[in-house]
């Protein structure tokens, strides 16, 4: 076996840096729409909205049972042949069509858990001042169940940078594409793909501490 | 003023609250009392609305509803001319004491922030919880957290503030600085309506006592009638009862 090689590594480095960005832009707007989506089908779950809970249902059901490359690959290449018009639609937006429908669909069953286990008294109380129902879910019962559902938000969240390096099927050039490239330059295929982990290694590891800070300051309002 | 006339709630084929016929004067204190389970609590939520009544008109100050066919804004008009103190306080744990009390100015009469909290900061002085402003409920005794959930009724400005069984959840050691409180508010004459088994506060505080059982009231008076010449015997039944383990 040769022995790695550390320089091409290092020169790899810098390179490898330039498409980090990418990738952080497709997971971060992923995951904002992801949000929104999922509390939308929270909400609509939690109050039994007749219609769109069934529509939610069904489209939570899909994009759960269905792997994210398939979900890609039907919007990037499918969608464009049963309408024209799509043809516009290019990799990146794909990408980021398929990240926010597939993780939407899993985060909005976690924040529905979430928004059930707040405490009915707190609804109560919310109610008996004279909320309405939107001003109770914005002011008291979504803000604690934040605090409920950010552990498992994150998972998502880091699950999802991951999952941005399925983009490269798509012809985008994010961390993962261009690490491909490299090394079917360089046939150097351990050294670039190791460089490339590490990479997203140090982002997670980046967001556990975010997460680790985030949890602290939201249970400020719960330790004695 | 508040008139409650034929009010009813059935809970499936349970009736709960059979026919509620109440006046009550404007900055009168009326304490319900009776056995558990005949209604006391239900009828406290029915007038704001926690329940919806299944048939009888509520008027509250000049606002008259047809509780079975009430719109969602007579429902939101009717909560806001009332307020609730629960057993649980139930004070949002999301929001500091002052926060708590802040909220419903903030949010439901829409006051410019800092007249609301300068608003909610008179009420925790008044509440002598001055220095709990910035604590969440979780950091606070029990005691301190019915205060607060006071204040927060007290800050509606509401013509009635509803206590149910304010202090049945508290340690022995806070009930007295909750009743305390009551008390101040009741000499301040703010309408008040009490469902407790507090005997004592009943007897010195009350304006009137109102002997509820199987939903219908079945005795009501002065404290001075009702705890010393009770007529009904169901009245008399429970007040020996509950006078054996709460002496006044």
């Amino acid at each position: 076996m040769d022995v790695l090689n550390v320089d091409y590594m290092l020169g790899l480095v810098p390179v490898l840096l330039r498409y980090l960005p990418l990738t952080l832009q497709l997971a971060t707007i992923g995951m904002v729409l992801a949000l929104i989506l999922a509390c939308l089908f929270a909400v609509v779950r939690v109050l039994a909205i007749p219609v769109l809970n069934q529509l939610t249902i069904v489209f939570i059901s899909f994009f759960r049972g269905t792997p994210l490359l398939v979900q890609l690959f039907l919007f990037y290449y499918g969608l464009p042949q049963l309408v024209s018009a799509l043809t516009v639609i290019d990799g990146i937006t794909a990408t980021i069509m398929g990240l926010t429908m597939h993780f939407s669909a899993y985060m909005a069953e976690s924040i529905r858990a979430a928004i059930v286990g707040v405490d009915r008294s707190q609804t109560e109380a919310a109610l008996s001042i004279g909320m309405t129902n939107g001003q109770l879910m914005r002011r008291i019962v979504l803000p604690q169940a934040t605090r409920v559902a950010l552990p498992t938000l994150m998972n998502y969240f880091i699950d999802m940078i991951k999952a941005t390096s399925l983009a490269f099927t798509l012809g985008v050039t994010e961390l993962m594409g261009a690490t491909q490239k490299e090394a079917s330059g360089s046939f150097l295929y351990f050294e670039a793909f190791i460089v490339a982990a590490i990479m997203y290694w140090i982002v997670v590891e980046l967001l556990s501490k975010l997460q680790h800070y985030l949890e602290i300051r939201l249970n400020k309002a719960y330790s004695r | 003023m508040i008139k409650l006339q034929s009010l009813s709630k059935h809970f499936g084929k349970a009736v709960v609250l059979d026919g509620i016929d109440l006046t009550i004067e404007k900055g009168e204190i009326v304490v319900i009392i009776g056995p558990s389970g005949t209604g006391k609590s239900t009828l406290l939520r029915c007038i704001n609305f926690l329940e919806q009544p299944t048939a009888g008109t509520i008027t509250v100050g000049d606002l008259s509803v047809e509780a079975d066919r009430a719109s969602r804004s007579e429902i939101l008009a009717m909560r806001r001319q009332t307020a609730f103190v629960f057993q649980n306080y139930a004070l949002f744990a999301n929001k500091t004491a002052l926060q708590n009390i802040a909220e419903r100015l903030l949010v439901v009469d829409r006051w410019p922030k800092e007249k609301a909290y300068q608003r909610a900061r008179e009420i925790l002085e008044q509440i002598g919880l001055a220095d709990k402003a910035d604590a969440y409920p979780a950091s606070m005794s029990g005691g301190q957290q019915q205060r607060v959930g006071i204040g927060r009724a007290m800050a509606a400005g509401a013509e009635v503030i509803l206590f149910d069984e304010p202090t049945s959840s508290l340690d022995p050691e806070w009930v007295e600085e909750v009743l305390g409180l009551m008390k101040q508010l009741a000499s301040a004459r703010q309408t008040m309506m009490v469902v407790t088994h507090e005997m004592s506060f009943a007897r010195d505080v009350a304006d009137r006592v109102i002997f509820i059982d199987g939903g219908r009231i079945v005795e009501q008076g002065p404290p001075s009638e009702i705890f010393y010449h009770p007529q009904d015997p169901r009245t008399k039944d429970f007040l020996k009862k509950i006078l054996a383990t709460n002496p006044v």
